[in-house]
């Protein structure tokens, strides 16, 4: 079977190989025991690219579900429905390179009293308000306090463009999940003088937990990967770097093979435990 | 909101003031969703009226202002990306390395496919499983192993090399979607064919395939985006500035020239358009094919 050779080749062989690798030094002629897993958990750069991921992790996914179960939620009551949806679906068919290029036009940023040709800064200027440079501060907006770790404005600034691109995404399962709801479970409960909001707390959310959990699952994943589009808009700079980034540096920039194989397994480790509940997902299903 | 649904049921004369009322009594869910769809577009928007505009407007005013006097649009912008940054050969690129990134996993996979859905052999649930887990597999495990490798045998930075890496990515996912959608169809049909005494081949080319049609739409518009968007897999295994596709391209072009406005939006509106296309023409195989294989990583 060509597809178990392919499989073999591009997956399985690698991800024993990488492994490996994650022992050895920069050129894999070495054995160095635990260094590189050292290197992942206690270098500083290193943990603050570990500290962004779960900011990712957290902050990505709870935004991406919540808007997209909100819009699926409101548009599924209009007669526009499918427009609307398109506006929010419509990054989803972009790369994150365009995407990134958008959005770094979004965020631009020039000096206070020149012209800001970037919206954000534009509309932030025009209410009296002064020029960030979103890619690159770390203190919260319009103040000068600091906090601490992954919480700087950059990061969320990054987080915000990731999540306009998923939360279409979020929203078409949600919305083909609550289109499978029983009308008639809708109308018995507004007839007995439920509340909108009782409505949706009591049935939708019930009815849509295991929705929502493949597509946290889902959003979870591309978290934990993310690159590409921190890559084109900071390139890790400024203290945005995610493992994925941090991992091509070490690559390319830094030659060590060990420490990029090392954070390439931190990633899978984290990976894993989606990993068995996808499988034992799979298997429920399979058994009905 | 709850008079919406009961109201025909109370007064079957559904009047001018009782549907007033109805729309009036709705008017912030319309504002919130009218609003939020204006305000994930804009930012697109913006890209797209300034890939219009000449260097020194886009340099010295916002894009929102394009509207105003004086009137001002050009072609430019679009013509000095394709003839001077590769914009051009990129886009030939990416097609190269898109097609068959996407032909070849489709049709590897749907052999796969029909074999975990309609063979019988030993270890077939237990490889299925493995399949699935693979599904999760972060790219980034593989690729130092794979990068070797593909140096080792000189391939790396060669289109084939491209197109081997996809396939290989893409076909968990592939096998995954394909084997769920074959084994749906109805087992009767299968076992008369076969007891026409039709070949797996023959019920492989004349049956499923013909009935996959909707599927491999699907899939295959997933397999393009994906390969079509993808910068990392090319960063590693394409490091050949000619043979670059257009996200490597873009990639350059904003670390080489962050601030040239004009330059970059019109090529990032080059490498969205036929990715838009795809979306608008084939939206509803797009959306089938994200709900079947939701757990793609």
């Amino acid at each position: 079977m060509p597809a178990f050779l392919f499989v073999t080749v591009f997956l399985i062989y690698p991800v024993i190989d990488t492994l490996r690798i994650s022992f050895f030094n920069r050129n894999s002629t070495e054995f160095i025991g635990l260094d590189n897993y050292e290197y992942v958990f206690t270098n500083s750069t290193a943990q603050s690219a570990l500290l962004n991921n779960v900011l990712w992790l957290v902050l990505f996914t709870v935004l991406a579900v919540g808007l997209g179960l909100l819009f699926a939620v409101l548009s599924g009551r209009v007669r526009y429905e499918a427009m609307a949806k398109a506006a929010v679906f419509i990054p989803m068919a972009i790369s994150f390179v365009a995407a990134a290029v958008i959005w770094r036009f979004m965020y631009a940023y020039a000096p206070e009293g020149f012209t800001q040709i970037g919206l954000i800064n534009a509309a932030g200027t025009g209410v009296g308000l002064e020029p960030i440079a979103w890619l690159v501060e770390h203190p919260l907006p319009y103040t000068d306090v600091t906090l601490p770790g992954p919480l700087h404005t950059n990061n969320f600034a990054l987080v915000a463009v990731g999540v306009w691109m998923w939360t279409g995404f979020a929203m078409v399962i949600l919305s083909a999940g609550l289109k499978g709801i029983s009308t008639d479970i809708l109308e018995a409960a507004r007839v007995d003088g439920a509340g909108e909001w009782q409505i949706f707390r009591r049935i939708i959310l019930p009815v849509l937990s295991p929705t929502i959990a493949v597509v946290a699952t889902t959003l979870v994943i591309q978290a934990l990967k993310k690159f590409d589009m921190v890559w084109v808009m900071t390139a890790g700079n400024f203290e945005t770097d995610v493992v994925a980034t941090l991992m091509f540096k070490q690559m390319f920039n830094f030659s060590d093979f060990g420490r990029a194989a090392a954070l390439a397994v931190v990633l899978l480790a984290a990976i894993l435990p989606i990993m068995l509940i996808s499988i034992r997902r799979f298997r429920a299903q399979e058994e009905t | 909101m709850m008079a919406r649904k009961l109201e025909p049921l109370l007064s079957p004369a559904d009047g001018f003031l009782p549907r007033l009322r109805k729309i009036l009594s709705r008017w912030p869910l319309h504002v919130i969703l009218i609003v939020t769809a204006l305000l994930w577009m804009t930012p697109s928007i913006g890209l797209l009226i300034s890939s219009f505009r000449p260097a020194t407007d886009i340099a010295s005013s916002g894009w929102w202002t394009a509207f105003q006097t004086p009137f001002e649009f050009t072609l430019d912008n679009y013509s000095d990306v394709l003839s001077q940054n590769r914009m051009g050969q990129s886009f030939l690129n990416s097609l190269i390395i898109t097609i068959p990134g996407t032909v070849v996993p489709i049709m590897v996979a749907a052999f796969a496919a029909y074999a975990f859905a309609w063979m019988r052999f030993p270890g077939r649930n237990a490889l299925f499983i493995f399949v699935v887990a693979l599904l999760v597999v972060p790219v980034q495990m593989t690729l130092i192993p794979v990068l070797r490798l593909l140096t080792d045998l000189n391939m790396a930075g060669t289109f084939p090399a491209i197109w081997l890496a996809h396939t290989g990515y893409g076909l968990p996912f592939a096998i995954f979607l394909l084997r769920n959608f074959f084994g749906a169809l109805p087992k009767e049909l299968m076992e008369s064919a076969r007891l026409d005494g039709a070949s797996n081949m023959r019920i492989f080319f004349r049956l499923v395939l013909p009935l996959s049609v909707p599927a491999i739409a699907s899939l295959a518009i997933f397999q393009f985006l994906w390969v079509w968007n993808d910068l990392l897999v090319a960063m590693i295994y394409l490091q050949n500035p000619e043979l670059a596709p257009m996200t490597l391209t873009i990639n350059n072009l904003v670390s080489s020239f962050g601030t040239e406005w004009q330059l970059l939006t019109a090529a990032a509106f080059i490498s969205m358009a036929l990715p838009l296309v795809v979306f608008f023409a084939l939206q509803r195989y797009f959306v089938e094919g994200i709900l079947a294989g939701s757990v793609k990583g």
